[in-house]
């Protein structure tokens, strides 16, 4: 079976949701593209996108209008090329309508995992449930005579434990897309012991016509992604209570300084905290669950989360996009308060925020921010000027900055260590493009 | 011409879109009657308001699509209650709306069946993205030939063009003058503060200028964005008066500018260019209103040209006379159209800097000659002498299809 062959028929389960709209959107786009192709005209192209919610089905659609319409216009040179046969549509106007008419018609919003039954293509993007996507997974495949390849957005369990509970024999793949999957270009692909090689080259594929960017990762929980994250965000958490307790200061007062470290003087596009909250306190929570186990050596747990999921704060986002509060309080893009876990209730950083600057000491002239650093052509000389400051500074800021630092990239080495990276480029690469950050863990910036 | 015929109190609105810091796609911004109004009432003010005039003209390309809005003449009496129940009209030639609407004035001068008109250009064009305004504007060529025409119409057919000149006289060359031309009209743009590139503060204009290659695949072929006008709304107005009308408005005669001839020429629209890398219709028009003025191209200080893209503009320096057959771009690449040089033209930043409200463009050209030629342009201000006391304005609708040339001199 061709590509073009393969793809004439897939399916997305959980399709409405953050990840699964996103990767709709992606594979609608190429298929649509394909079926443009002369070659291929006479072809019908089926997208099945299933979700439990019609709700969620329904605002799919009116996101996938949204969507197909900008990525229209932004080729609509190519599309009055596909189009001109068509004597029927003149102007841009007509060609974007139609295109956006042809993607919507690929598409079959259903509630019922039997339309996935004729599929070649299985994405699945369910939440990070096991024992679910193992459900669902063997369904499928019980009831598909095509033998399908899966491809899992997991972004924690191991790959190998999905197959071999679904019995899919080599016939998955971890497909681990960033959020949100139409703008993040980011995939970690995860083999398992016997995924087949034709399966692979497929994903190369696929993945190259997305413009996606794939780093592989071993088949270990939490793969490279999260494997660094979650020990940042634990390290983050750990920093910001020895802190309180060394300086005898609340633990609001700490998470407003960590999270300044690793925003500010890390040059990073979100400190550690709103990193937390962008991903959802009860994501991280879970997810942490998730990997535990796995890792004998380590503790892979929060109190401190805990005690946030109690107390009903749990970040993350609404389905507008907008950001929902947790440790921070946010205002727009601002943060304009921190939680404090003893009295809670937020307290306003005007509050304090001079009196933990004060603590922190001041930024060295040499300080640059992400925003304007990330496409700078000597990023890396402005940043080595900037991180030699930190460490010629007896500064509170400073040496927490560069111990920080250091963390990072004890965390990444252990992943290459520990083989779940191949190597320390893929460690960087996922920081890079994933997390968008301005530097890789592994630098020599912190020595 | 048998009687004389002046303009006086000019007014631009700002050329509001990409480049000035206050435009923002998703936010609400004026509409057309606020353009208009504004621009109206800018002319009005300065000739002892609506009392004095006895007719007005708009000039405008698409409201009809852009604002989803015709029957322009409604909106002279929106300006000022007094200009109810007056004449008004509204004309339409694509780019060189503006200018016919200063035609227009003219003529009714010249009837005698008005002594001073409110002539006005406007256009809103922010409304749609750029590609939707691409069909839009796609109507000042010829409809058959916009199914097979590139995504971007008007920049694939001066793409063309350029294209053509390109072959003719060399690629580098070509685009050394096409770049200078870009640069002149930035440098320009940044002294007035109506222009939309008023804010630009690229330090490095001529290095962006290489380093944006053109490229057929996200845009088109010959061409890169810095080649082209951008989306702009604004309006212009400017007062078209008798010798009787100047005087009822009060307005000194050392504050208006004469015209001293004018001319028309119009392409067919259903054929193609005989030679890509000529303006044939500039060309004509542009020869005939100096004739017609009574004067040579050598007596010309300063010339506003039609620089929608700015091969366009290279190349009516050939049109024009300024530069032989071929070597527009030496002309323009040596210096020679700058502020400071020989034939300083666009001296506001033209369609590229100041800015292309489609409609208002013509009487923009007007109103920028208006203010060189009787010192008001402020920083913009050149040196006119005696011996080239003349200016001129050249306006193109379409792809050299409707051309308007009008020549000035300070009353």
């Amino acid at each position: 079976m061709t590509y073009e062959e393969r793809i004439q028929n897939v399916s997305v389960i959980g399709a409405a949701g953050k990840m699964g709209s996103g990767i709709l959107l992606l594979t609608a786009l190429e298929m649509t593209d394909l079926s443009l192709l002369p070659e291929n005209k006479e072809k019908t192209f089926v997208l099945n996108a299933i979700d439990v919610s019609p709700e969620g089905l329904s605002g799919l659609m009116k996101y996938l209008r949204e969507q197909v319409r900008k990525t229209a216009e932004k080729k609509i040179v190519w599309l009055r090329k596909m189009y001109a046969t068509r004597d029927d549509l003149v102007e841009n106007y007509d060609i974007i309508n139609e295109y956006i008419f042809d993607a919507l018609n690929i598409v079959r919003p259903v509630s019922t995992i039997s339309a996935a039954y004729a599929s070649n293509i299985i994405f699945e993007a369910v939440s990070e449930n096991r024992a679910l996507k193992v459900k669902l997974l063997s369904d499928i495949d019980n009831h598909n005579s095509n033998n399908p390849w899966y491809f899992t957005n997991t972004s924690s369990v191991p790959i190998g434990l999905i197959e071999d509970e679904a019995n899919l024999k080599g016939r998955v793949i971890g497909f681990h897309f960033y959020n949100p999957p139409a703008v993040q270009r980011l995939v970690e692909l995860i083999k398992t012991d016997n995924t087949l090689v034709e399966v692979v080259e497929f994903s190369h594929l696929y993945a190259k016509k997305l413009r996606k960017i794939i780093v592989p990762s071993n088949d270990f929980a939490g793969f490279i992604g999260n494997g660094h994250f979650m020990r940042d965000a634990l390290h983050g958490m750990n920093e910001a209570q020895a802190l309180a307790t060394e300086k005898n200061i609340p633990l609001y007062k700490a998470i407003y300084i960590i999270n300044k470290v690793t925003q500010d003087y890390l040059v990073r596009p979100m400190g550690i905290f709103q990193l937390i909250d962008y991903v959802g306190i009860d994501v991280v929570q879970f997810i942490l669950g998730v990997m535990n186990p796995f890792f004998k050596d380590e503790d892979l747990h929060s109190e401190l989360l805990d005690k946030m999921m109690l107390q009903g704060t749990k970040g993350g986002q609404m389905s507008s996009g907008a950001q929902k509060d947790g440790f921070l309080k946010y205002k727009g893009a601002r943060v304009t308060s921190v939680w404090d876990i003893h009295k809670q209730e937020y307290v306003d950083i005007d509050k304090f925020q001079e009196e933990c600057n004060e603590m922190m000491g001041n930024m060295p002239d040499s300080a640059v921010d992400w925003k304007s650093i990330i496409r700078n052509k000597n990023k890396d000389t402005l940043l080595s000027g900037f991180f030699n400051d930190l460490k010629s500074s007896e500064n509170l800021g400073a040496k927490t900055a560069i111990s920080y630092g250091k963390k990072s990239m004890e965390i990444a080495n252990k992943l290459v260590a520990d083989q779940v990276a191949q190597e320390v480029d893929h460690v960087n690469t996922v920081m890079l493009t994933g997390f968008f950050h301005a530097y890789g863990p592994v630098n020599n910036f912190f020595e | 011409m048998k009687r004389k015929v002046y303009m006086t109190g000019g007014f631009n609105t700002i050329s509001m879109g990409t480049g000035r810091k206050e435009f923002h796609p998703k936010k609400p911004r004026p509409g057309l009657e606020d353009y208009i109004r504004k621009a109206g009432k800018g002319t009005l003010d300065q000739i002892g308001g609506a009392d004095n005039v006895d007719e007005g003209v708009i000039g405008n390309f698409m409201a009809s699509r852009f604002n989803k809005q015709a029957n322009l003449p409604g909106f002279v009496p929106y300006i000022d209650e007094k200009l109810q129940w007056k004449p008004a009209t509204s004309v339409e030639g694509a780019c060189a709306s503006g200018g016919l609407a200063l035609i227009s004035g003219i003529k009714s001068v010249l009837a005698e069946t008005a002594d001073v008109v409110l002539s006005l250009g406007v256009e809103v064009q922010n409304t749609v993205k750029a590609m939707y305004c691409a069909d839009i504007l796609a109507g000042a060529g010829w409809y058959q030939n916009r199914k097979n025409g590139h995504a971007y119409f008007f920049p694939g057919q001066n793409s063309d063009r350029a294209g053509a000149y390109y072959e003719k006289v060399g690629y580098d060359k070509a685009r050394s003058g096409m770049k200078q031309w870009f640069i002149n009209a930035m440098e320009n743009a940044r002294l007035d503060e109506t222009a939309q590139e008023h804010q630009n503060k690229v330090a490095d204009l001529g290095a962006l200028y290489d380093k944006l290659k053109p490229n057929g695949t996200a845009f088109v072929d010959h061409l890169n964005v810095l080649d082209c006008s951008k989306v702009s709304d604004g309006a212009s107005a400017i007062a078209i008066c008798s010798e009787e009308g100047l005087e009822r408005t009060g307005v000194d005669k050392k504050d208006a500018i004469e015209v001293m001839g004018f001319a028309q020429s119009i392409r067919n629209i259903t054929n193609a260019p005989t030679d890509l890398t000529e303006l044939e219709t500039i060309k004509k028009a542009s020869q005939r209103a100096l004739e017609n003025a009574g004067i040579t191209i050598d007596q010309v200080g300063t010339i506003e040209t039609h620089d929608c893209f700015s091969i366009a503009g290279v190349l009516s320096t050939e049109a024009i006379g300024l530069a032989k057959d071929g070597e527009g771009w030496d002309y323009v690449a040596s210096g020679n159209t700058a502020r400071d040089g020989k034939m300083p033209m666009n001296t506001t930043g033209g369609l590229i800097g100041w800015g292309h409200p489609t409609g208002a463009t013509g009487v923009h050209q007007a109103v920028t000659i208006w203010q060189q030629l009787t010192g008001k342009a402020g920083k913009s201000q050149i040196k006119i002498t005696d011996d080239r006391p003349y200016g001129m304005t050249i306006n193109m609708g379409g792809d050299d299809v409707t051309v308007v040339a009008i020549v000035y001199k300070r009353a």
